[in-house]
């Protein structure tokens, strides 16, 4: 078992043919994930490395049966590509692009809750998602993720930023501990899947038992995660928030990182996350500690 | 990127959103030129990006020439909250009956749009949300369906606006969510949006910020850009196309990726030290951008140490060693650097940087995060 995506997930690439698609299209691929084709407006009928290119997802999808589709087009072109992939009956759409205006991803998510209700879409600017042994969809380097064992206890891992989710998945290799799963989210301002949406699935999957959140500052979704866990979480948790240092209303790399009129602070998150019974660490090793205690317990 | 009021205005007058006529100007024959085009009674506001303008003396009312002279010469050149004085806006002095606040942004948790409108505006908006929450009407709009005139009309009536404002604050509510949408904004806000004695209402202040990610489509967005307040070290890095923000510590640092970069700031901080800055060298870092990263940080007289994080994803270790060994062959860098790399390729990188032949005065190399922080931030407070 596994969230999301499964060694079953047929997945087509958007942008195959350009660099950054080919490049981890064929990695994911040589990590064992279905990569069923590709798509690139004009250049159907070709190949990439073998892999079928199409003009269309429609056609992709008719031609594979892919349920999944993995997103690497440039800003100006993602949105089109998220709905496209939506309205060709893709179910989970993974978008790693970054510089997407808030505009257009506030209307893209909002035109999938109402017209798509059935899709979800990871990201957009998140590095993917990843269920160690079965599926790699996204920029992780594979390698870094233990292995899950058959009897556990395995970990569940979901992230906010792209580099500190492969500390994650590290800090948890150096201690030998399996990842069931490992989902980021992705650093935006409206970002398709939230921390609850991966929290739901992670506690329903038998194969995930203890989960790792890693936050950071802006936006209220870890406070809003905390009182989820608190009511509906029975699987121990641990958790960082980054960015406890961050000046106050500067932009901090990503979109939406940014603390204002003392809102959205790393402390207020740590705290409700604290209150809600998870373990907080004041860095991504302290959190990888906390989560081993937890695993010894089990 | 946040606006000047003066550009907000300008931003808004794109969007048919009425503003006091009015001009910028550098120097006192500019003020007085503008004074004279805006037709006495004029205000003089000093354009800097921070509140409290008013009480600083920054902003002044005059009735003719000599005024204009006496307080843009005096405006000019102030400094208001560490915020230097660079220019004025110089506007006709609106009679006023009634201030309101109107403003959008992104509702993230609910992935919506807000309007917040309200009839006590002129004051802190934050003030009123405490002290008179009920004041302040809340509307959420879905961004495919985009807001109505009877919807703005609506919120007017609920917000308590005054009768004779209804129609005027309703079309302008109406054209500042197309400035705020089509204007690809992250906030636009009018405090105070004011209703005048004949029944007219406009905008008398502009607080605009503009979301980077669609500088693509906004080429008008350019002359915003020159005047952007960013010190040496920020345009240096922006020339390079790092994501870099100046902070007041002695720990130079690099890492990839905004979360670990925002982390490695935390780390410094929790074992004693102090930031000099963010710098995110992005997902695919290669040499160049290692050289040009350091290049930066070295550009800092506070820097007494370098600590480079780097977490191997898409960004190989060799590719950093290579970087941080050409970068030393270029410049003379001020401070030493603690180095902790790991992920994809790291033992290349490691090998090629113990192979340079660097002296250990200049680099360090440390196995994790929590112990090149310790590292550097011992050489930053000369206690190593």
């Amino acid at each position: 078992m596994a969230i999301f995506v499964n060694a079953e997930t047929k997945v087509i690439v958007q942008g195959l043919t350009g660099g950054q698609g080919k490049y981890h299209g064929l990695r994911n691929q040589a990590y064992g994930t279905q990569i069923v084709g590709g798509v690139t407006p004009g250049k159907g009928g070709t190949d990439v490395d073998g892999i079928p290119v199409f003009n269309t997802v429609a056609e992709a999808v008719a031609a594979t049966g892919a349920t999944a589709s993995f997103i690497a087009v440039p800003p100006k072109a993602a949105s089109a590509a998220i709905l496209e992939a939506a309205a060709a009956g893709i179910a989970f759409i993974v978008c790693i692009t970054e510089g997407i205006p808030a505009q257009d991803e506030a209307k893209v998510f909002n035109t999938l809750v109402r017209q798509y209700p059935n899709t979800r879409l990871l990201g957009p600017n998140c590095p993917g998602i990843i269920s160690p042994g079965k599926c790699n969809i996204g920029i992780t380097a594979g390698e870094i993720a233990q292995l899950p064992t058959a009897t556990g206890p395995n970990v569940g891992i979901v992230s906010r930023s792209g580099t500190l989710t492969y500390q994650a998945l590290y800090e948890l290799k150096q201690r030998g501990i399996g990842v069931s799963t490992c989902v980021g989210i992705g650093g935006d301002p409206v970002p398709g899947t939230n921390f609850i949406d991966c929290l739901k699935e992670f506690q329903a999957d038998p194969e995930t038992h203890a989960i790792i959140l890693i936050g950071e500052i802006g936006g209220s979704a870890e406070e809003e995660a905390a009182e989820f866990i608190k009511a509906n979480v029975t699987k121990p948790m641990s958790a960082y928030i980054a960015g406890v240092t961050a000046p106050e209303g500067k932009k901090m790399g990503h979109a939406g990182a940014i603390t204002s009129g003392g809102k959205g602070t790393a402390q207020g998150k740590m705290d409700a996350l604290r209150a809600a019974g998870v373990k907080v660490g004041l860095n991504p090793t302290e959190a990888g500690d906390l989560m081993a205690e937890i695993v010894a317990a089990l | 990127m946040d606006l000047f009021e003066y550009q907000g205005k300008q931003y808004f007058a794109r969007y048919d959103i009425p503003v006091s006529p009015g001009d910028v100007a550098y120097t006192v024959d500019e003020a007085v030129a503008a004074a004279e085009m805006a037709g006495y009674p004029v205000v003089v506001k000093a354009q800097v990006q921070v509140g409290g303008r008013g009480k600083a003396g920054g902003i002044k009312l005059a009735d003719n020439p000599d005024e204009v002279r006496l307080h843009a010469g005096n405006i000019l050149g102030m400094d208001i909250k560490g915020h230097l004085v660079k220019r004025v806006w110089v506007e006709h002095a609106s009679d006023i009956s009634k201030e309101y606040y109107a403003s959008y942004s992104l509702d993230r948790g609910a992935k919506k749009h807000l309007l917040m409108l309200s009839a006590e505006g002129g004051v802190e908006i934050e003030t009123v949300a405490v002290e008179n929450p009920d004041a302040i009407v809340l509307l959420h709009i879905d961004p495919v369906d985009g807001l109505s005139l009877d919807v703005a009309r609506d919120a007017a009536v609920r917000a308590n606006i005054d009768e004779e404002a209804i129609d005027g604050v309703a079309d302008m509510l109406v054209k500042l969510y197309t400035c705020f949408t089509q204007g690809d904004c992250d906030l636009a806000e009018i405090n105070p949006l004011i209703l005048r004695p004949d029944g007219g209402v406009h905008a008398l202040d502009a607080k605009v910020s503009l979301d980077n990610n669609a500088a693509f489509r906004h080429p008008e967005w350019d002359e915003f850009r020159a005047t952007e307040e960013l010190d040496e070290r920020e345009q240096l890095a922006r020339t390079h196309d790092l994501q870099y923000i100046g902070l007041d510590g002695t720990v130079g640092i690099i890492a990839n990726g905004a979360g670990l970069a925002m982390s490695t700031l935390d780390v410094v901080n929790q074992v004693g030290g102090t930031a000099a800055n963010f710098l995110d060298i992005g997902g695919g870092a290669n040499a160049d951008m290692m050289a040009a990263a350091l290049s930066v940080i070295n550009f800092d007289e506070n820097v007494k140490s370098i600590f480079i994080n780097i977490f191997g994803g898409i960004t190989r270790g060799e590719e950093v060693a290579k970087g941080i060994v050409e970068a030393l062959s270029r410049v003379d860098l001020r401070a030493p650097i603690v180095i902790r790399l790991d992920g994809t390729n790291a033992q290349e990188g490691r090998d090629i940087l113990a192979n340079a032949g660097i002296p250990e005065s200049k680099l360090t190399s440390k196995p994790t995060m929590l112990e090149a922080a310790r590292a550097a931030v011992a050489i930053a407070n000369g206690t190593n």
